[in-house]
């Protein structure tokens, strides 16, 4: 990854995410291999590795009865960040994730949106210059997941690195690069449209009334290799060199159009045909 | 009878107002899907429909059981998957099954078969002995929805079953979904992706203890002339916070 790249991490449950993310936080100790972080090996030197990121684990230790101020002084402390460098910090960041107004509310009484942005300014206290989070938005509505995203995004202009994992490939559109893991091995790394463009099936966006009926009538048709429900359409992929006549024949009331696939219907596509 | 019917319910900590006269029904079989930011009072409505939980006023009833004066028989008449995990760490994936099928008083002659369907359902085959501790978290939310099923509930109330799961294991969640509301379950369902909303039958979208949206995703879509539910959620709720 270089400097100021938003990087998202991805694969199925259990594909090894976390681990990497504990093995770059130096939490754990690699079999085999080197791993370099701010160009410090992060086995060798992990004093320095741990000075310069910002590790928020899927469940970041807030003290639920203390305010969202006294949880950040506190990681101010356990940081060792004096006085005045903390409360010229601290004001810039309730600023930026818009928490000012929650400063005395205990973290236990917080809602899961706002926990994550307290976990996450806890996290940017000591200046980080690479941040690793392991699915910061799991259980967060969609507008505080928005406004992460945001948040995110004003670090990285600032000159931040992001490596971020997530079940949620609509964030991972919003990546520089994706990396999917599968079975502990990154079977693609690459910028989203690149993923894309690397599908050799074509994709189609079939809009219809009765999804489960249309789904259930296409899968029978030669050609489709797979038809899957996104939000109130369908997404079906065709073999290369398969016709969609045959589609439109059988489904003549809906609308079958080509269009550039999700990182989703990329992902699963992917995933399926390492599995076979 | 309806699945779930609720009059006017409230439930009140202190000065806090966490679920503010909400009324709403339920068909047999349908796919109720139960919208909002976090802290709106979803998870509190759950869990006064599941009988953990006594309203302070209004009503409600679950396969026509009151749920205050009732909450035994509620309890057999549904199955309820909460946010956080009711599985036993350190049990092994297995025992987990059976301890669950004793409690919901799976009969004997049908435990074992149960318990298979449990394990292929969660793609867990393999993972019978592994302590549960050790599951990723989505291979765990898959063990408490197929714990969660054992016993063939006519009600299911999943609380976010597909948070952290990822997308191939959300997509298989949703089609046993739709298996279960085939067969004649109903399924009640909080979640936070608005993308799954779109696969309800119909949702509630509730905010600060009340209902302010319920109808079809075709009609809150076309009520607020926007193309997709995340916008029709998102617009609603800044609407909501800038008037309040």
């Amino acid at each position: 990854m270089a400097p100021g790249e938003i990087f998202g991490l991805v694969g199925p449950d259990g594909a090894g995410k976390t681990t990497t993310l504990r093995l770059l936080a130096n939490l754990l100790d690699a079999s085999a291999g080197q791993a370099l972080v701010a160009g410090y090996d992060v086995a060798r030197h992990p004093d320095a590795v741990r000075d310069r990121i910002g590790y928020m684990a899927q469940r970041f230790g807030l003290y639920p009865d203390l305010t969202v101020e006294e949880n950040m002084v506190f990681y101010a402390d356990l940081f060792g960040i004096d006085r005045t460098e903390r409360e010229r910090l601290m004001p810039r960041l309730l600023e930026m994730t818009r928490m000012a107004p929650f400063m005395k509310r205990q973290a236990g009484r917080l809602s899961g949106g706002m926990k994550q942005k307290l976990a996450l300014m806890c996290t940017l206290l000591h200046h980080p210059r690479i941040l690793l989070l392991d699915e910061p938005t799991n259980g967060v509505d969609p507008v505080s997941r928005r406004d992460f995203w945001q948040i995110l995004t004003g670090l990285v202009k600032d000159g931040l690195t992001v490596l971020v994992t997530t079940a949620y490939l609509d964030e991972a559109e919003r990546c520089g690069r994706v990396g999917l893991l599968h079975n502990g091995r990154l079977i693609r790394c690459d910028t989203p449209e690149a993923l894309k463009k690397g599908m050799e099936e074509t994709c189609y966006e079939v809009v219809c009334e009765d999804q489960r009926r249309v789904r259930a009538a296409l899968e029978r048709v030669e050609g489709v290799m797979s038809v899957a429900p996104a939000g109130a359409r369908l997404h079906m992929f065709l073999r290369p060199g398969a016709s969609v006549g045959a589609v439109r024949e059988r489904v003549p009331a809906c609308a079958v159009r080509e269009i550039v696939p999700s990182l989703e219907d990329v992902f699963i596509g992917l995933i399926r045909k390492e599995s076979r | 009878m309806k699945a779930v019917e609720v009059d006017n319910l409230t439930k009140r900590f202190g000065q806090f107002v966490a679920v503010d006269q909400v009324s709403l029904s339920v068909e047999q079989g349908e796919i109720f899907g139960f919208l909002g930011p976090n802290g709106a009072g979803k998870s509190t409505t759950i869990r006064i429909l599941c009988g953990l939980l006594s309203p302070t006023s209004g009503r409600a009833t679950v396969n026509g059981f009151d749920v205050a004066a009732q909450s035994e028989q509620v309890k057999q008449n549904i199955g309820y998957m909460s946010q956080k995990f009711s599985l036993y760490d350190d049990l092994a994936v297995e025992e987990n099954i059976e301890f669950f099928g004793g409690i919901y008083g799976v009969p004997a002659a049908e435990r074992e078969e149960r318990k298979r369907y449990v394990m292929r359902m969660a793609g867990l085959e393999d993972k019978g002995g592994m302590p549960t501790r050790l599951l990723p978290g989505g291979w765990k939310q898959r063990l408490a929805l197929g714990c969660a099923v054992l016993h063939r509930p006519p009600i299911l109330f999943l609380d976010e079953p597909t948070s952290g799961v990822d997308p191939i294991a959300r997509r298989e969640f949703w089609d046993l979904i739709y298996q279960f509301s085939e067969a004649g379950q109903t399924v009640f369902v909080t979640t936070h992706y608005m993308e799954e909303a779109e696969y309800c039958h119909r949702l509630a979208l509730m905010y600060r203890g009340k209902v302010i949206a319920l109808g079809t995703p075709q009609e809150l879509k076309r009520q607020a002339g926007l193309p997709s539910m995340e916008q029709v959620f998102v617009e609603m709720i800044e609407r909501e916070e800038a008037g309040a």
